[in-house]
């Protein structure tokens, strides 16, 4: 079993696991971000190159490091690798470069794109982009074409990272829409609107790290971090009709697939539960998703109260306003026996 | 005892002087007659106005382009940057033959302010990328009617014809700001 250093962080992997599967296994900050790598889809990963990471050492055998940063998504580790992500400057500023380039072409449209609020691309910028671009020519701008009846393509947002078409080879039969053209002309195409069909091809939304695939049926009806995401399931005959409902009050807007702290979807759903079951009385709900504190969809705080900082807030409060006087009415067991009693009918 | 100003009462009994009342009115009186020949406080509103500083926030305005297309393109910035959350919105898309009404492919269809809640913070004029929403120098008309405070498209946007100054709300760092090349994909 080869044994790996990742910002000095060891770890003893299987042999033919890739550098990112082994940092991903450390977990932390140290993982390297990926646009294209999706760990549920063979022969993903190697377009994007935003995984980059340097590698000092290249083995116990042979420690001469490698001369360019190698991509961690397609770079199997050996055994005494040590390699770099979060801990090398150069690399960083390396990924930035990465980063402005798949910005090259990409719209500045975040206030009208329907994956604004849980994109990666959006997310990759903003911790690792330039705050300006050096880019002085034209964009390159497509016309916007439905794709399947219920899917939106914008292919000015693509970064071509073949994650759909990855979908369409491996979730269905017989894709019918590829990468047209090559260069900077490449596009994603079926050349006929309206010809994508399959029960699962729903999914190639989800997938899709930027907005370039955007939902129909979603489109434009809410910005995601006015909704509320909830964990429901229901009988399916096709999948297992386990998905994410993201409501407003009562109404569901959009049914999603269940994404993984990588943004990755868990398990597959049809699309009958995309697009056509719609309300909830057709759903069991679970509960509500947890998002991470660090996305605008939390922003809704919709989820559990924090007891340990509304404690706080509420000792700092009682303090201020000096508190042995309600000490005397009142002990403080009781008040805090009270304050969770009034948490628990405000969680149900 | 929450202040030192309490007093403490005494149930004394009054004597003639004060039983009478008189001294006590007529003083009373007194006070009453030295204001009439102070200086008012307060002004005759709406026929006389206050000054106002000249970054004022007071109620809002959705711009429209040069064009007279509307800026705003619904994209909830300015929502869940408000404090008071006092900004609702729908959106709506852009149908062929609209693009003189609306400047992208999404524009608000319905866009609402409730003004009782409002704190005029000036957060959302922040937070908005298109130049959309501005917070001007007019004051909010007072009513006695809560559902008329809420105000919609209807009383925020301007006119085409009769746009709203809202120069000094750009500073000359901003406006200098948009003059840079580099800048000029975030139009």
């Amino acid at each position: 079993m080869p044994k790996v250093t990742i910002d000095n962080h060891e770890i003893e992997v299987p042999e033919g696991t890739t550098i990112l599967q082994a940092a991903r296994m450390i977990g932390g900050d140290i993982v390297p971000p990926a646009m294209c790598y999706y760990s549920k889809l063979k022969t993903s990963g190697g377009y994007c190159r935003t995984c980059i990471v340097k590698v000092t050492q290249g083995s116990a055998k042979d420690p001469r490091p490698m001369p360019k940063p190698v991509a961690s998504c397609r770079t199997f580790v050996m055994d005494g690798m040590v390699v770099q992500n979060t801990t090398s400057p150069e690399l960083l500023e390396a990924r930035k470069g990465v980063v402005e380039f798949l910005l090259l072409n990409h719209p500045l449209d975040c206030p009208i794109c329907d994956q604004a609020g849980e994109c990666d691309l959006q997310n990759l910028a903003y911790d690792h982009g330039a705050d300006t671009t050096r880019y002085q020519f034209e964009r390159r701008t497509f016309e916007k074409i439905d794709i399947g009846t219920k899917i939106k393509l914008h292919m000015t947002r693509c970064i071509l990272c073949y994650r759909c078409v990855k979908v369409a080879d491996q979730l269905t039969e017989g894709r019918v829409h590829g990468v047209m053209n090559r260069g900077d002309v490449s596009e994603i195409s079926t050349y006929i609107t309206n010809a994508i069909e399959n029960d699962f091809s729903g999914n190639m939304i989800d997938v899709c790290p930027v907005g370039a695939l955007t939902d129909n049926t979603f489109r434009f009806a809410s910005r995601v971090w006015f909704t509320k995401p909830m964990d429901a399931h229901r009988n399916c005959t096709k999948c297992s009709g386990k998905a994410v409902l993201w409501m407003k009050g009562e109404e569901v807007l959009r049914v999603s697939a269940r994404k993984d702290m990588y943004n990755e979807v868990e398990e597959w759903i049809c699309n009958d539960c995309r697009y056509e079951n719609k309300s909830v009385s057709q759903w069991t709900i679970e509960g509500p998703r947890h998002i991470s504190k660090d996305s605008v969809i939390s922003q809704n705080h919709y989820e559990h109260i924090d007891l340990q900082k509304l404690k706080l807030d509420i000792n700092r409060q009682i303090k201020f306003q000096g508190g042995k006087q309600i000490e005397e009415h009142y002990s403080r067991a009781q008040f805090e026996e009270e304050s969770k009693k009034a948490l628990q009918a405000a969680k149900k | 005892m929450l202040t030192n100003r309490s007093k403490v009462v005494v149930n004394k009994k009054m004597t003639f002087m004060e039983r009478i009342y008189l001294p006590a009115i007529i003083g009373g009186l007194i006070t009453t007659m030295k204001h009439f020949f102070r200086k008012k406080t307060t002004i005759d509103y709406p026929k006389e106005k206050r000054e106002i500083s000249e970054n004022y926030r007071g109620q809002h305005v959705l711009k429209v382009d040069e064009k007279g297309a509307e800026r705003c393109t619904a994209c909830g910035l300015c929502a869940v940057s408000c404090p008071a959350e006092a900004i609702t919105m729908t959106a709506g898309e852009r149908t062929k033959g609209e693009e003189n009404m609306y400047r992208e492919e999404k524009y608000a269809a319905v866009y609402e302010i409730n003004m009782l809640r409002c704190i005029f913070c000036g957060l959302c004029e922040e937070a908005c990328p298109k130049e959309a929403i501005f917070l001007t120098d007019r004051l909010v008309p007072v009513s006695g009617n809560r559902d008329e405070m809420i105000f919609g498209k209807d009383k925020l946007t301007e006119k085409h014809f009769n746009q709203v100054d809202i120069s000094k709300r750009q500073t000359p760092e901003v406006l200098a700001f948009k003059q840079q090349k580099q800048y000029q994909h975030n139009k």
